[in-house]
């Protein structure tokens, strides 16, 4: 294989591996999955920025 | 009330230490190479000669593999900062928002459109309107550089903000301020330039390389001379704006200062180390020595973080316990206005929950007199408002002690060239090719600096790591960090392999005389 199809193709299979496995499989966004509004984001987050945190 | 998990904390950092890191290797090169490149085509287009164009070719076919493995690695911090720093995604938001935007709209579309000019354009365009899309490339990659490092100085330092309690945000008061801030200036700067000297050492040696093997050795004198004024010019840039970093980390992160000096107790006078063993015993507080050796040079310290010889450097035992003489707050002080702050905070919710907005009102002008200490609050003792100083210490002075041999370097690799007897030198061309690692490892050193001597903070005093964090289990961040490392290790064999192979097989002088 030349060096432009093996390049295209490093390029092709990391965005799929990225976008397709890691983003979808590994890395949700938290705020998103967990609550359905802004508001109640935002009190999550409050909530956690008026508590202390400990050692589990 | 659920419990905050400081383990998964410490996975998070280690996946986000990881990630960057390797991010990192593929960045300088292209925010350094694009320039070299935009050089070396330029010569082709003012001598209308050949050779040059094999030479810029050459070097583009490099910066197109770096720049094939590298592209979107960096990505996957965004992903992290949704899944492992929800609190401090969504507390930064509207700030990062602005750069962000920036970086899409200005820089990578400018960044992007230019690309496919420069890489096969060749026989499709003019040479001037290549020659412009292969500055455009420089320009935009280094712009698309200046969006990252303005929102990362904002978490050095955070201004041109105000904190809203009821939506939990940093919201934009001022995209100026963000943008102009000193230390934004500084790290957009320092890490620009360096990368040139990063790419510069790149260049002078694979082209010393050549030489030792006496390959193509028209074109690596060439390469040399070009890269090794670039490297010296962007070296006394490095020296000014790291000074100038310095300077700034003296007045807005002293702590970090502190703990890249090894600086424990204050002093006015104070001496740079220009070597030392750090003991890592030492903890802040107690009476050992900080160091088991040291040698220094005396009133540099002072000179490098006030501009003067004479001056008073705050050390760890002063900014965690305090100097009255010196009118430095203790972190005590600051931990018992920060909860002060948190408590407020807790009463501006509770009143927002039960509808009562005399008391939110009320709960809100008071957190206001607090909310500079609010990040404080969440430490458990004074001196976990201390970074690991040994790290630091040593990343420091490993980027030092490199940066002020790469202008030597690049001053020999220049004088040997103009003087036509760089091939006899083989120590150098040796030197110079075992420079290449070096100026990686400088690099990703500058940013151990950078961001382990900020810690414990997300936000400088405003938001430790602790708090940024998801409520997630560790098990989940320890498996995408395995993930990772994997992921990244495979792309990095790839991109030394690939090139490697590419650099044996050399430029394509075909149909042009042999210049060996």
């Amino acid at each position: 294989m030349g060096l432009g199809r093996t390049l295209w193709a490093i390029i092709l299979i990391k965005v799929l591996i990225i976008f397709g496995v890691l983003k979808i499989f590994f890395f949700p966004d938290y705020l998103h999955e967990n609550f359905t509004t802004d508001t109640e984001r935002a009190e999550h987050v409050l909530t956690d920025l008026t508590q202390m945190p400990t050692e589990k | 009330m659920d419990q905050l998990n400081l383990t998964m904390v410490n996975w998070a950092r280690a996946q986000f230490a990881l990630t960057a890191m390797y991010h990192w290797l593929f960045v300088p090169l292209t925010l350094g190479l694009s320039f070299l490149l935009a050089f070396f085509e330029t010569l082709y287009v003012k001598t209308g000669k050949e050779e040059w164009k094999r030479i810029t070719r050459f070097w583009m076919l490099l910066f197109a593999i770096n720049f094939a493995i590298g592209v979107a690695t960096g990505i996957i911090l965004e992903f992290q900062f949704g899944t492992n720093w929800s609190n401090y995604s969504w507390m930064v938001g509207d700030i990062f928002g602005a750069p962000l935007a920036a970086e899409g709209i200005f820089a990578f579309f400018l960044e992007a459109t230019f690309f496919a000019v420069m890489f096969f354009g060749w026989e499709r365009v003019s040479k001037k309107t290549h020659l412009f899309a292969t500055w455009m490339v420089a320009i935009g990659s280094n712009l698309s550089a200046l969006w990252i490092l303005v929102a990362n100085a904002w978490m050095q330092y955070p201004v041109g903000m105000n904190f809203n309690p009821a939506k939990a945000r940093f919201e934009m008061a001022n995209f100026w301020e963000v943008l102009f801030s000193p230390v934004a200036i500084s790290k957009f700067t320092h890490a620009t330039t360096s990368s040139f000297q990063l790419a510069s050492l790149f260049v002078v040696g694979i082209s010393a390389w050549f030489l030792l093997k006496k390959r193509h050795q028209n074109m690596a004198k060439k390469s040399i001379i070009v890269a090794s004024v670039f490297g010296l010019l962007s070296s006394a840039f490095v020296i000014f704006t790291g000074d100038e970093a310095a300077y700034t980390n003296a007045r807005v992160q002293p702590m970090k200062l502190a703990a890249f000096e090894g600086l424990y107790d204050g002093e006015a006078g104070a001496g740079l180390v220009a070597a030392g063993i750090i003991n890592s015993k030492k903890k802040p507080g107690d009476n050992q020595d900080p160091f088991l050796f040291e040698v220094k040079f005396p009133g540099l310290l002072s000179l490098l973080a006030n501009r003067e010889t004479g001056s008073f450097v705050p050390g760890i035992n002063d900014l965690v316990y305090g100097n009255k003489e010196h009118n430095i707050m203790g972190v005590s002080e600051k931990i018992a206005n920060g909860k002060i702050a948190i408590e407020l905070l807790s009463q501006y919710k509770k009143a927002l929950k039960e509808n009562n907005p005399a008391r939110a009102e009320k709960a809100l002008a008071n957190f206001n007199n607090y909310k500079e200490y609010l990040g404080f609050g969440y430490l458990a003792s004074p001196e976990e408002a201390t970074p690991p100083v040994a790290l630091t210490f040593y990343s420091f002075h490993i980027m030092v002690i490199l940066g002020t041999l790469f202008p030597i370097i690049f001053l020999l690799f220049l004088f040997y060239a103009l003087k036509g007897s760089i091939i006899q030198k083989r120590w150098l061309l040796r030197l110079g090719l075992f420079s290449i690692p070096l100026a990686y490892v400088a690099s990703q050193a500058g940013w151990i600096v950078a961001e382990v001597g900020r810690q414990p903070w997300t936000i400088q005093n405003l938001l430790p790591v602790s708090v940024a964090r998801s409520n997630l289990t560790p098990g989940t961040v320890q498996t995408t960090f395995f993930l990772f490392l994997v992921l990244f290790t495979i792309l990095l064999i790839a991109e030394i392999r690939i090139m490697l192979k590419q650099i044996q097989i050399g430029p394509d002088f075909s149909g042009m005389p042999e210049d060996d």
